[in-house]
Parts: C-alpha cells; sequence; structure tokens
C-alpha cells in the first residue's frame, strides 16, 4: 500500500511538472486563440539563455533572471511585431504553422548563442529524495518536485489575481472573448498580445528552470511539450486550474499504467498511455475538464 | 576590340582549365561522419564528432593526410534518427572520386538500416562498439566490422565485472540485476545475451524499457525501487544517461553498482548530477583523459591553427576520445588497404580489405602517440568484432575525472559465440546469403 501512495504523490508531483509547460499554451490560447507549438522551445530558449547569462557574462543568479525576463518580452515583442500582426485576421490553423516556424527559428537561435552541450543549472533549488518523508515514511519523494509544486501554487494565484482583478487581466479575457468586440472598446490588440505573450515567455521560464534544474539544460527540454499535450486535452485549453488538475490526473495515470500495467504489456507506455487517457476524456468532454463549452450556432 | 579581347580571355580560361581542373581532382579520401550536433542527442553526438574530426584533422595538417593523400570529412546531421540516417547515407555515398571510403552510423538503428545497403553498393561499415552484434561475424557480414567489442561481450563483461565483486560467478545465484534500457533498437540489443546469462548462473534479471529521449523515468526508478536489484546496468544516450544517474542518487541506489554501457560514461552524463555521481561505473573501450602524445598534436596541429571542430579544454572527454578512436581505426585501414592494393587511390572495396586486414599491434599505438590508450586490434575475414574485451572505469566526482578502475575482461565466449552464430545464421536464412569460406 505504501508503495502505491508513493506511485500516486510521484506522478500527482510529475504531473505538476507537465502543468508548467501547459500553463504557458493555455494563456496564449486564452487570449489569442493561438496553439503556441513553440512553448516548449521557449522554455528551452529561457533556460538556455539564464545560464547562458550566468556562465557566460558571469551574472548573479536574480541578474541572470532579470536578465532573461527581459529576452523573454523583447521575444514577445519581435513575435508581435514580425509574426501575429502580419498574420491578424488569418485561420487558426496559419497561425499554428507559423508557431512551428517559431519552434525551429528559437531551437536555432538557442544553438548559435548558447551552444548545444548539457549545461548544468544549479540555482540553489533542493534537489534529491526527501530524506524526511524517505526515513520516516519509506516513501520517496523528489524535493524539487515539491518546490514545483508550490511554485506552480503561487503562479497559478498570480494568474488566477491578475486575469480577475487587474484592467490588464479584464482586458486579456475581453480580446479572449472576441477580438472586435475588444477592439470597439479601444483595447489595443498588439499590446495586449505582447503582454500574454511575455507572460508565457516567463511562465516559460519557471518551466524551463524546473525541468533544466532535473536534467541539465539541453535540447530534449524542447520535447517536454509533447508531454503537455495530453495534459491540455485533458483540462482544456482554455483553464489554468485545468492545467494544474490535467497535468495531476496525466501524471498519477501515466504512472501507476507504467508501474502496474507496464510489466503486462511489455513496459515503456507511459508516453502513449498518457494520450490514451487524454483520448477517452475527449470523448465524454471534447473541451476538456475545464474548457469553455463549444457552442455552435447553426 | 572588345571582341578581340573576349577571345583572348576566353582562350586564356580555356587553357587554364586543365590546371584548375588538375587541382580539383587531385584524388581525396572521403570519409562521412554521421553527426547529431542538434537535438535530444546532441550532448553525446558532439564530443564525438569533434574527435572525429580533429583527428582526422590533424592527419591532414601534420602528415599532408594518409600517405599524402588528404581526408575530406563530410559531415551529415543524422540527429540520431534513423530515418535521416538513411537519408544521410543515401546522399554521401557517392561524394568526391573517392566515394565514401568507410560509414559510421554512430547509432544501432542506423546500421540495421545500412547492412543491407552497404553491402549493394560496396561499402563498408564500421559500428564501433554499437550496431548489429551477430556483425561480428564476418563469413555472413563481409562489409560489416563492429570491433573492439559488441554489446553482447558488453552485457556479458559486466556480469564477470559483478560476479568478482560478489566472490565468484557462483554466487550470482538469487541475485537481482535489472537492466535499464533506451526503448530502441540499441538498448534492447543486450537483452537476450542477459537472459541466457541469467539462465546459466541462476540470478533473476528484469528489463525496464526508458522511452525516448529519457526525460522523464520517475516510474523506472520507482520499480527499481521497489524490485531492490542487486546491480543496475543502464544501455542509455543523450538525455537518458544524466536522468537516470539523478533519480538512481535521489533512490540512494550505490552508484558503485550501477554499470552504464560504454555510451553511458561520458563527462556530460555525470556532471549533471553533481556528487550524487560519485563512484558510477561505465564500461570502457579506450582510456579516458589527454594524457597522450597525439593530444598535443591535436592540440598543435588543429586547435593551434584555429581549425578545432569543438573546444579545446573538451579533448580528452570520453566520447571525444571515443570519436579519435574511430578516426585512428579508419586511417588505419585506409592505410593497410593503400599497402595490399599498392595504390593511395583506394576505393570503398579496397578499404574493406583494410579493414579484415587491419592489425594494430601495442608497438603501434605507441608509435601513433597512444600507449595504452586502447587494446591491439587484429581483424580477420571471420571475426569482424577483434579481441571483445572491455574495462570498467568509475567517476570521481571530487576530481571530476574518470579513472579505469580494472584490467580489460574478456567476454564469456561460450555464451556469446553460439548467440552470435545462430543469430548469423538466422540472418544468412532470411536474406539469402551464402556465408563465406575463410581459410
Amino acid at each position: 500500500m505504501i508503495f502505491f501512495i508513493e506511485v500516486v504523490l510521484s506522478g500527482l508531483m510529475a504531473g505538476v511538472m507537465y502543468s508548467l509547460v501547459a500553463l504557458g499554451f493555455v494563456l496564449i490560447f486564452k487570449a489569442s486563440g493561438i496553439f503556441n507549438f513553440a512553448q516548449g522551445v521557449m522554455a528551452l530558449f529561457a533556460a538556455l539563455t539564464l545560464v547562458g547569462l550566468m556562465e557566460k557574462f558571469g551574472m548573479p543568479i536574480w541578474l541572470a533572471i532579470i536578465g532573461t525576463i527581459a529576452v523573454m518580452i523583447a521575444l514577445a515583442w519581435a513575435i508581435e511585431r514580425f509574426m501575429l500582426r502580419p498574420l491578424v485576421n488569418q485561420e487558426p490553423i496559419i497561425l499554428f504553422m507559423a508557431t512551428i516556424g517559431l519552434a525551429y527559428v528559437l531551437e536555432g537561435m538557442g544553438d548559435i548563442l548558447w551552444g548545444s552541450d548539457v549545461k548544468m543549472l544549479d540555482l540553489g533549488i533542493p534537489q534529491g529524495a526527501s530524506d524526511w518523508m524517505l526515513d520516516s515514511f519509506d516513501i520517496y519523494i523528489e524535493k524539487l518536485e515539491i518546490f514545483a509544486a508550490a511554485t506552480a501554487a503561487v503562479m497559478v494565484t498570480f494568474l488566477a489575481i491578475f486575469f480577475q482583478k487587474t484592467r490588464i487581466g479584464r482586458a486579456l479575457r475581453a480580446v479572449a472573448d472576441d477580438h472586435q468586440a475588444a477592439l470597439s472598446v479601444g483595447i489595443s490588440l498588439n499590446t495586449i498580445w505582447v503582454i500574454v505573450w511575455s507572460v508565457a515567455g516567463i511562465v516559460a521560464l519557471v518551466a524551463g528552470i524546473m525541468w533544466g534544474s532535473k536534467s541539465g539544460v539541453q535540447f530534449s527540454l524542447s520535447l517536454i511539450a509533447l508531454k503537455a499535450l495530453p495534459v491540455l486535452i485533458l483540462g482544456g485549453f482554455t483553464s489554468v486550474p485545468g492545467a494544474i488538475i490535467g497535468g495531476m490526473i496525466i501524471g498519477v495515470g501515466e504512472k501507476v499504467a507504467e508501474i502496474y500495467l507496464g510489466p503486462i504489456i511489455g513496459g515503456a507506455i507511459e508516453n502513449w498511455f498518457a494520450y490514451m487517457l487524454a483520448l477517452a476524456f475527449l470523448l465524454f468532454r471534447p473541451q476538456g475538464l475545464f474548457g469553455e463549452r463549444i457552442i455552435e450556432r447553426v | 576590340m572588345k571582341i578581340r579581347k573576349l577571345t583572348k580571355t576566353i582562350l586564356a580560361a580555356l587553357l587554364a582549365l586543365p590546371l584548375i581542373s588538375g587541382v580539383a581532382t587531385a584524388y581525396e579520401l572521403s570519409i562521412p561522419s554521421f553527426d547529431y550536433r542538434t537535438g535530444p542527442y546532441a550532448p553525446s553526438g558532439i564530443p564525438y564528432a569533434n574527435g572525429f574530426a580533429d583527428y582526422l584533422m590533424m592527419l591532414n595538417a601534420r602528415d599532408g593526410g594518409i600517405n599524402g593523400s588528404k581526408i575530406v570529412v563530410v559531415p551529415c546531421e543524422t540527429g540520431y534518427n534513423t530515418k535521416k540516417g538513411v537519408e544521410c547515407y543515401e546522399n554521401v555515398k557517392n561524394t568526391g572520386e573517392s566515394r565514401s571510403l568507410v560509414i559510421h552510423p554512430l547509432s544501432t538503428g542506423i546500421t540495421y538500416q545500412l547492412i543491407p545497403k552497404t553491402s549493394v553498393d560496396l561499402i563498408p561499415i564500421h559500428s564501433m562498439g554499437y550496431g548489429r552484434t551477430s556483425a561480428a561475424n564476418g563469413k555472413v557480414f563481409p562489409w560489416v566490422f563492429n570491433f573492439p567489442v559488441t554489446y553482447w561481450d558488453g552485457a556479458a563483461i559486466f556480469v564477470k565485472y559483478i560476479a568478482e565483486k560478489e566472490g565468484g560467478l557462483d554466487q550470482l545465484k538469487g541475485k537481482k540485476i535489472a537492466l535499464v534500457y533506451h526503448n530502441s533498437a540499441y538498448g534492447k540489443e543486450p537483452i537476450r545475451t542477459l537472459e541466457k546469462i541469467s539462465e546459466k548462473y541462476g540470478f533473476e534479471f528484469m528489463a525496464l524499457p526508458v522511452d525516448h529521449p529519457g526525460q522523464e523515468q520517475k516510474s523506472t526508478w520507482l520499480q527499481i525501487r521497489k524490485e531492490r536489484p542487486d546491480w543496475v546496468l543502464m544501455w542509455g544516450w543523450g538525455v537518458m544517461n544524466q536522468v537516470a544517474i539523478k533519480e538512481a542518487a535521489s533512490i540512494r541506489f550505490p552508484m558503485d553498482h550501477f554499470i552504464g554501457v560504454w555510451w553511458s560514461g561520458n563527462e556530460s552524463d555525470v556532471l549533471p548530477a553533481g556528487e550524487d555521481a560519485h563512484n558510477f561505473l561505465a564500461g570502457a573501450i579506450h582510456a579516458p583523459g589527454a594524457n597522450f602524445p597525439l593530444f598535443d598534436d591535436i592540440a598543435k596541429h588543429v586547435y593551434g591553427k584555429g581549425n578545432g571542430a569543438g573546444e579545446k579544454d573538451r579533448i580528452g572527454e570520453v566520447t571525444y576520445n571515443r570519436g579519435v578512436l574511430a578516426g585512428v581505426y579508419a586511417a588505419e585501414a585506409i592505410r593497410t588497404a593503400m599497402k595490399i592494393h599498392g595504390t593511395n587511390k583506394v576505393t570503398p572495396v579496397m578499404v574493406r580489405d583494410g579493414y579484415e586486414n587491419l592489425e594494430i599491434s601495442a608497438g603501434r599505438w605507441e608509435e601513433m602517440g597512444l600507449k595504452g590508450f586502447a587494446k591491439p586490434v587484429k581483424i580477420t575475414c571471420d571475426n569482424h568484432a577483434g579481441s571483445r574485451q572491455a574495462a570498467i572505469m568509475q567517476w570521481d566526482a571530487n576530481a571530476k575525472k574518470w579513472n579505469q578502475v580494472t584490467d580489460y575482461y574478456d567476454t564469456m565466449n561460450d555464451v556469446v559465440d553460439p548467440l552470435i552464430e545462430a543469430d548469423s545464421k538466422q540472418y544468412a536464412a532470411e536474406n539469402s546469403v551464402v556465408p563465406r569460406i575463410c581459410n
């Protein structure tokens, strides 16, 4: 029984790590209806920039973080100016294709600027198993994942307040609901896009820090987007809490399946099992657990 | 006037053409390098590609190539992707006048795909310490070489090391050995051998796959925590190695009971885990470090002239040395081919002969400035895997360096040889290959 609890807890924690990536997708989709394929690469790019600023320019951690946030904001501005603005009023699939291109550009830029080698990221985040849990209850939980869960909680709280209580947040929601209506009341679409891509860039930095601390900063980080996809399908593309809850369900589901079902059907099933789980949800709730109901008027 | 000037210019150009084409057609030795400098496997691919290119460029700079013939390294990015690897092969196989003299696929998956192709195109493959193990049988696979060791030998050698630590092969009974492997053709390669050895010596064997790229391995290490194996072996590559070592440390699995194959023992695999990686073990098919005169030549002739493929301070990293080793074998095989056929204008068919008659004695290693770097090699018509030996090295996290902690072990011929024989026989039957007769 203790082992089962350990599997579930590990799944929950791993799920939160997936949610950190999924959050960035949700933010952009919520405000602009764009499925940002480049979100995983943005996490990689942010982490690479952070390590690069620390290693190559000898910046202290706090300055490197501020520098990286500045770079991500500059990137958001560039994306709005050179990618989104010329594509206003295009079909969502065109914008989606543009983000695929963006992913390649960012990956190439990261490679040219900071190199392809593994980089160690040590921001002093606690790592390894929680000794207290291991010694007291014989339960193995990663300290890094507990830290990630706490960070995710803070981030979701911040985002909820930002969306519900601030003028910019309300403007973001207005743009998400109806571009034309938002424009008619004087909301600048361009400014809103810069803001939302900046926030998504900062969320990507947090995801990049957590994943980079776990495995070193390297190009495989761009593939963590694949882990976020079933989370989004399950949690809904427009819900911030949905990304967290979806992540946890996917995390627990894939770990339990891998450990108890894996040995029976050959193992290494957790990657595709997450998609199977998401597909099963799609059958009953196409909008995801917390997504907005799809109403088509004909 | 203008017409006369133009005619003169055209005539001068026509007269100069043979001179220009004479320079352009100097016989160069084309050697492709299947790289992966981008993507999730770049941390493993970059040092190998750098070592390979640096060694061959050093031969060009120091000796004017091999016996005076310049080497042209033809890079192609595979991203460790089998489909891209096959595309690379098709793109580079006819490069240069010499055509591609030898293919190093640097991926077991790509090797499996290229084996039938290269035997038609008559180009040798050297899958050095990877690829299809049964290609060791030169009678069935005349175009494939996999020396100095195969994965099946590696599995057997690791079990021998474990037995030595446990007090003998008879002490393995009742023990539990787990294999954490990359869920690909590469990672699956040692399973059959380990199953056979476990049957013979009575230990329990469990295989735990990790899906590409291996960024998330929590379930695998939870299972290891539950099953509590005595030893863990790893066939990992790229990010999988770094994550596995960190996860093992997290569950407090003893690092001196955790052995990675020779592709899981680079500096970039252990450094991210910091002190937790102390005492991690890995197979070795050559020495780590840069304390060899040949590396001074690379620093002087390649990096000294600003032509290095990577960073100078990374010379001597384990996977860099692996690239150098592949370059040494290729150059020596070409040299042997030139000697056998009495010409510098060697073709892939001649280079295959060079590989098949390759002999690098301890004296030759010393002559090359690599005394003690690797074991002597002697390839024959029927044995394309060489001496099939490997040693064990251990990571010292304090000194941040690998130390070779054992001598080279021989394989378990009684277990591995029949497996090679059976598998190559099966391949021959399935592909209508008539085995050669080797005298």
